[in-house]
């Protein structure tokens, strides 16, 4: 857990980057430090391995005040990842790894094969241990820089923008994948982003800063949806929050059975719209009636629409409804069919769901 | 009239001796590095061996060089042509590479905008990679022509006539005074190459003022 | 005239002795290393500092740049007229010379080892920083290892320029290959003159070339591509 308590920090020019900032970032989670550009995240985020020092109020880690370690020592306790990685272009990716353990003096053997390990953790096994940063492209360099956060074993690791530089197709499965890493690992993680989709989608505690470094709202990402503090957050927090606040709604919608057909069928007359299965009952697309002729092939198939999971969210369903060209949201379990879902239904399952399912859990208003 | 013992007529026309074997070569080296930087540009080839080729150059001592040319040229010893010979070479050496890197250095998408409208490539250089280049090149050029300056002062040794003559002339008669007012005349004479170059570079580039000032 | 060259420098005569091409060779060597290791004493800390806090840059930019302009010739003059009166026997011509070439050889060195800490990517340096090096050791283990390239190029046309000066300063009497090239001359014997100009040349490539195999061996081969 890293408490943060009345931290300001002023720099010599007076400026006030962040001002009398209190929350806590609860142990095993990601906290996600989101907003404006010189709203004083990074310089929040700076502080907590002493990169910065507070001007006051202070920073306690698991109930230490990190002000009466040495900077150095308190660092190679905590993990560190930077937006552009920030690797030694003069070492390999496994020495580079192996940083924080040679710092920690621990053996050779036991830092070699800690690296390999958290190598192979973030999916960078075999030989890329033996090249060099300049070899690998972004995204690679990015696995490289959180491998080498995690190789000291830290229970805490500070993220500072380490998604932004990559492209978004590559940026959206590093994300997932760090999602799973995070569950398996349980660090206590704080991040740093300018992005609220992304706070969104990692945090499980979200603040946002405003300008001058002042806290405008924490809370958990759908509340921050669902009850945005004041007309700053919900301009930040922005368009569609109304439908993106489902992703975080879980709800019984009611699931109809659906009849697949399979690829060399022939349509039955007065049949509209029919799912197609694969073998495996696997949804391939849907097909309609009249423009069929003769057996199903694959280029009959209307692709498009998205498939919801079945216990997912009411977004998935309603995306799938939404998004189906028969009408019809197509429910899968595992990759199987399930069933399909109604937008009507879905719609009135929403309408009956509470209104909010988390609650503020600190807002400038009301103090912890 | 004289200044620290030195006819002011001397120092003149010692001056203008020093602008020329300082001054010609660097616009023949640049005549010459141009075709040869952009050789070693488009004929990716060439680049390696030209470029290791022309640094080579650059490390031979001059006073080695200004006594070699002769045996090589045909020349005199005391003919200044070696001089000039040598300073072009060590012109060229710098250059070439500058050159190189200039071009280079012009947007890809500014290449190939200019190809799309009909340009030929040696239109096309000189047209728009050239100009583009000259904020480089011009860099370049300003290294150059300052060590040219101080370089072709060693060639007093040789006997070739110049500003470097005056510490020759001034050491043989125990003389601070000629010495002294020699490096002074060299370094101005380099600043005055150096802000003739700015000049130039600045009259070739309004763009670069008219950007700044924006 | 080429023969002649030729014959100079395969008369074996030529290469013995305490004037002989071996002894010049040896003296050449030894003055410029010790140069540039007196060069480098000073510039590579100064350098490191610098680059290292970013104070005093505009200083080194224009030091670099100035000296350039300072013909070596003359200073070396200035240099000897100044200190000659004080100073008797060997020394009088070589503690002059050898301080024109220190000066000499301080800018490119300076300037090479700043240019190179300075240039390092600062997103490096921060996680240097961020992972718990002290500032000792983000200075050994990151700045100084990417910087290498750039103080390479620094030491070698230092050394360049040393090996240079060195040949010049056989005017006031430094020993070293320069001998050959102001002696002949005195002597109108051209032969002696371009015999020693070829071995001052191969000895500047020489040098160069094992400075870069030095380069080599010691750069780390992940930043041969930032080169």
């Amino acid at each position: 857990m890293i408490r943060f308590d009345g931290v300001t920090k002023r720099f010599e020019d007076g400026t006030v980057a962040v001002d009398d900032l209190s929350f806590e970032a609860p142990a095993g989670k990601i906290t996600v430090l989101v907003g404006p550009s010189g709203c004083g995240k990074t310089t929040s985020l700076r502080m907590i391995n002493r990169m910065i020092e507070p001007s006051e109020g202070s920073i306690l880690i698991d109930g230490t005040d990190t002000g009466s370690l040495a900077p150095a020592e308190l660092r190679r306790g905590i993990g560190y990842v930077i937006q552009h990685a920030g690797l030694f272009p003069h070492r390999t990716v496994l020495s580079n790894v192996m940083t924080v353990p040679s710092l920690l003096k621990w053996d050779k053997k036991r830092a070699r094969d800690r690296a390999l390990e958290v190598l192979e953790l973030v999916g960078l096994g075999g030989d890329y241990a033996k090249r060099y940063p300049g070899q690998l492209s972004g995204g690679q360099q990015q696995r490289v820089g959180v491998a080498r956060a995690l190789a000291g074993d830290p229970s805490v690791m500070l993220m500072d923008e380490p998604f932004s530089a990559i492209d978004p197709v590559v940026r959206e499965g590093l994300q997932d994948e760090f999602l799973k890493l995070q569950e398996a690992l349980g660090t206590t993680i704080v991040m740093v982003t300018h992005d609220i989709d992304e706070a969104i989608k990692l945090g499980d505690r979200i603040a946002v800063l405003r300008q001058g470094g002042r806290l405008a709202q924490f809370s958990s990402p759908d509340d921050l949806l669902a009850h945005p503090a004041d007309d700053f957050v919900a301009s930040f927090v922005g368009r569609d929050r109304g439908y993106r606040a489902l992703s975080f709604k879980t709800a019984e919608v009611p699931i109809h059975h659906e009849a697949p057909v399979r690829l060399g069928d022939r349509l039955g007359p007065g049949e509209e719209w029919r799912l197609v299965v694969d073998d495996a009952g696997a949804p391939l697309g849907w097909v309609h009636a009249d423009e069929v002729t003769g057996p199903l092939s694959a280029t009959d198939l209307q692709l498009g629409g998205t498939l919801a999971t079945l216990g997912g969210s009411l977004r998935g369903y309603l995306d799938a409804a939404l998004s189906s060209p028969s009408g019809r949201g197509v429910v899968v379990e595992g990759a199987e069919l399930a069933g399909t879902v109604r937008p009507d239904e879905v719609l009135h399952v929403i309408q009956a769901a509470p209104r909010a399912t988390g609650e503020t859990i600190l807002s400038p208003e009301e103090p912890a | 009239m004289s200044v620290w013992g030195v006819p002011l007529g001397e120092v003149w026309s010692l001056t203008l001796d020093h602008i020329y074997l300082a001054g010609l070569p660097l616009l023949i080296g640049l005549l010459l590095a141009i075709p040869l930087g952009w050789a070693a540009l488009t004929r990716r080839w060439l680049y390696g061996p030209l470029i290791a080729g022309t640094g080579l150059l650059y490390t031979i001592p001059s006073l080695a060089l200004f006594i070699l040319l002769p045996g090589i040229l045909g020349t005199q010893i005391l003919d200044p042509v070696n001089v000039l010979v040598a300073m072009t070479l060590y012109t060229v050496a710098l250059l070439t590479r500058t050159v190189a890197d200039g071009l280079s250095s012009v947007p890809n998408h500014v290449r190939q905008a200019a190809t799309a409208m009909g340009y030929s490539p040696l239109r096309r250089l000189v047209a728009v990679e050239l100009p583009l280049a000259v904020p480089v090149i011009s860099a370049g050029l300003r290294v150059a022509a300052v060590s040219n300056v101080s370089i072709v002062s060693v060639a007093a040794l040789v006997g070739v006539s110049q500003l470097g003559t005056l510490f020759t002339d001034g050491f043989n008669r125990n003389a601070m005074g000629p010495i002294v007012l020699g490096v002074i005349a060299s370094v101005t004479l380099a600043v005055l190459f150096d802000v003739l170059i700015l000049g130039v570079t600045k009259v070739l580039t309004p763009w670069q003022t008219a950007g700044r000032s924006a | 005239m080429i023969s002649l060259v030729g014959e100079w420098l395969t008369d074996p005569a030529n290469w013995s002795g305490a004037r002989g091409i071996w002894a010049q060779l040896v003296t050449h060597l030894q003055l410029s290393f010790l140069a540039l290791f007196l060069a480098a004493l000073i510039a590579v800390p100064l350098g490191l500092y610098i680059g290292h806090t970013g104070r005093g840059r505009v200083v080194v930019v224009n030091l670099a740049g100035g000296f350039r302009a300072v013909p070596s010739l003359g200073v070396l003059f200035i240099a000897v007229l100044l200190l000659l009166p004080r100073l008797s026997g060997e020394a009088a011509f070589v503690v002059p010379s050898v301080i024109v070439l220190v000066v000499l050889a301080i800018p490119p060195v300076l300037s090479g080892v700043y240019a190179g800490v300075q240039q390092v990517d600062p997103a490096a340096r921060d996680a240097a920083r961020g992972m718990g090096m002290t500032g000792g050791q983000v200075l050994t283990q990151v700045e100084i290892p990417c910087a290498l390239p750039l103080i390479f190029s620094g030491l070698r046309s230092a050394m360049l320029q040393i090996i240079a000066t060195a040949t010049i300063a056989a005017v006031v009497g430094l020993g070293g290959l320069g001998r050959f090239l102001i002696d002949g001359q005195a002597t109108r014997d051209y032969a002696e003159m371009a015999g020693g100009a070829l071995l001052v040349a191969g000895l500047a490539l020489t040098v160069d070339f094992v400075f870069g195999l030095a380069q080599r061996l010691v750069v780390s081969p992940g930043l041969a591509r930032a080169e």
